[in-house]
């Protein structure tokens, strides 16, 4: 049977978060949004922070926010590795500044590439999360 | 008398102790529940990781050497053992298996001629490794899970193994653990970090055709370089979560022991009790009445 949906899997490390069939799932890739169907060519990309889309019957059901990570896409299902996924309804976003705070000052106080680069990477996600509640908030009112 | 006495202070101590071996039997017990189910939420994100490894490796142009991470720098001379143990011991085998497999592995390597290095993960292994094998001993990780195992930890771990290796201080790594079978049987488990070893898992995931059809985003390196090292926390994640459910699992079974152990002296030392009770009542009998014969 030929099916109209797309199997998405999203994964994080500690463990499987979402196993379902959808019609078409947005994925932030790092170079551009790009969404899924069913039988798109397989490819595997790299994602930046950003919010993930669930379309069901053309409307958006559920959005993710995810931290970065991987996606892999064959023609049948949509794997993506996260380092982190949240609800965006879940995202506070009194704690999500805190963050920004938290990340702003290591990246002052880093004193090697390495940290300094993590803390760049902290402060990407925390502001793609910032903004995406930003976005979220201008469309509910 | 005195004899009663010693007897009831031995029942009374090895009562106390069977209270603390069930208590920690409980407490292993509840803990290896949510261990074993954290050890089980993690595996498809470790499986997926490795299968798309597997498939990007697959991809790369045949005799291209690919990302050092991957392919490793081509010697084999120095190896890092990553030795994943607990930190606190009463858990019956569990740290001597694992420090016994890793034994063997280090004296294969030096009776080779080749130079070792080891990063312990928990104090009990390092312990046990440092009287002969001390010199060794890059560094300990300490306080691993005691909130319960989270990615952070395991990042920490291989931060700083990717760092050794930039740092060309080695050329191969593998990582030690106990791997989960049960409440009652772990397994001392070898798995080579770097360089990247396809497995049967990766072999069988999605038929080769397909696998060469992968469109990249951005370019294979690029995704190759970012996941590479993710994909080692991923494994040293895995390995963190698998050897702590071990280690509950292997103290429960311990402890069970310890108690029926505990159990089984008490009955001991109770029937001794009251057969010195007995006798020395029967004793005390006697002396009257041969006393009273005696008038």
């Amino acid at each position: 049977m030929e099916s109209n949906l797309v199997q998405f899997d999203l994964v994080s490390p500690e463990r499987l978060l979402v196993s379902e069939a959808y019609d078409m799932v947005v994925v932030p890739g790092s170079e551009g949004d790009f969404g899924v169907l069913p039988r798109h060519a397989p490819m595997i990309a790299t994602l930046r922070p950003g919010v993930i889309d669930i379309y069901e019957n053309g409307v958006i059901t559920e959005r993710l926010f995810v931290a970065g990570g991987f996606a892999e896409v064959t023609p049948e299902r949509l794997t993506v590795l996260a380092e982190e996924a949240i609800p965006l309804s879940d995202i506070d976003s009194d704690a999500t500044k805190d963050r920004l705070k938290t990340a702003k000052e290591a990246f002052e106080a880093a004193d090697t590439d390495t940290a300094r680069a993590e803390a760049e990477a902290e402060i990407g996600i925390a502001e793609a999360m910032l903004a995406a509640i930003a976005k979220m908030d201008g469309v509910r009112h | 008398m005195a004899n009663l006495k010693d007897l009831r202070v031995r029942i009374s101590s090895v009562k106390s102790t069977r209270k603390i071996t069930s208590a920690m039997k409980m407490v292993a017990a509840s803990k290896l529940r949510r261990a074993q189910s954290a050890a089980e939420a993690a595996r498809p994100y470790a499986e997926r990781m490795e299968r798309m490894v597997g498939s990007l490796a697959g991809s790369l142009p045949q005799g291209a050497p690919g990302p050092a991470l991957l392919s490793g720098n081509g010697n084999d001379r120095v190896h890092l053992v990553v030795l994943v143990t607990s930190d606190r011991g009463l858990c019956g085998g569990f740290n001597s298996y694992a420090v016994r497999n890793a034994k063997q592995f280090l004296n294969e390597k030096l009776a080779q001629g080749k130079e070792v290095k080891i990063l312990c993960v928990g104090r009990k292994g390092r312990e046990q490794l440092k009287r002969e094998y001390g010199a060794y001993i890059l560094e300990t990780f300490e306080g691993m899970g005691r909130k319960g195992m989270n990615y952070g930890d395991a990042l920490d771990v291989a931060g700083r193994v990717t760092k050794l290796f930039n740092e060309n201080s080695f050329d191969v790594a593998t990582l030690i653990y106990n791997r989960f079978k049960s409440a009652i049987s772990q397994i001392p488990t070898r798995h080579q970090l770097i360089p990247f070893l396809f497995d049967a898992a990766s072999e069988e995931a999605g038929d080769p055709a397909l696998r060469s059809m992968y469109e990249f985003e951005p370019s294979e390196e690029e995704i190759l370089e970012k996941l590479l090292p993710r994909n080692l926390a991923t494994q040293v994640f895995r390995a963190l979560l698998e050897s702590f459910a071990s280690e509950q699992g292997a103290r429960m079974t311990a402890m069970d022991n310890a108690t029926r152990n505990a159990g089984d002296m008490l009955n001991a030392l109770t029937l001794r009790y009251n057969r010195t009770r007995q006798a020395n009542i029967t004793k005390e009998l006697i002396e009257i009445i041969s006393g009273a014969e005696a008038l």
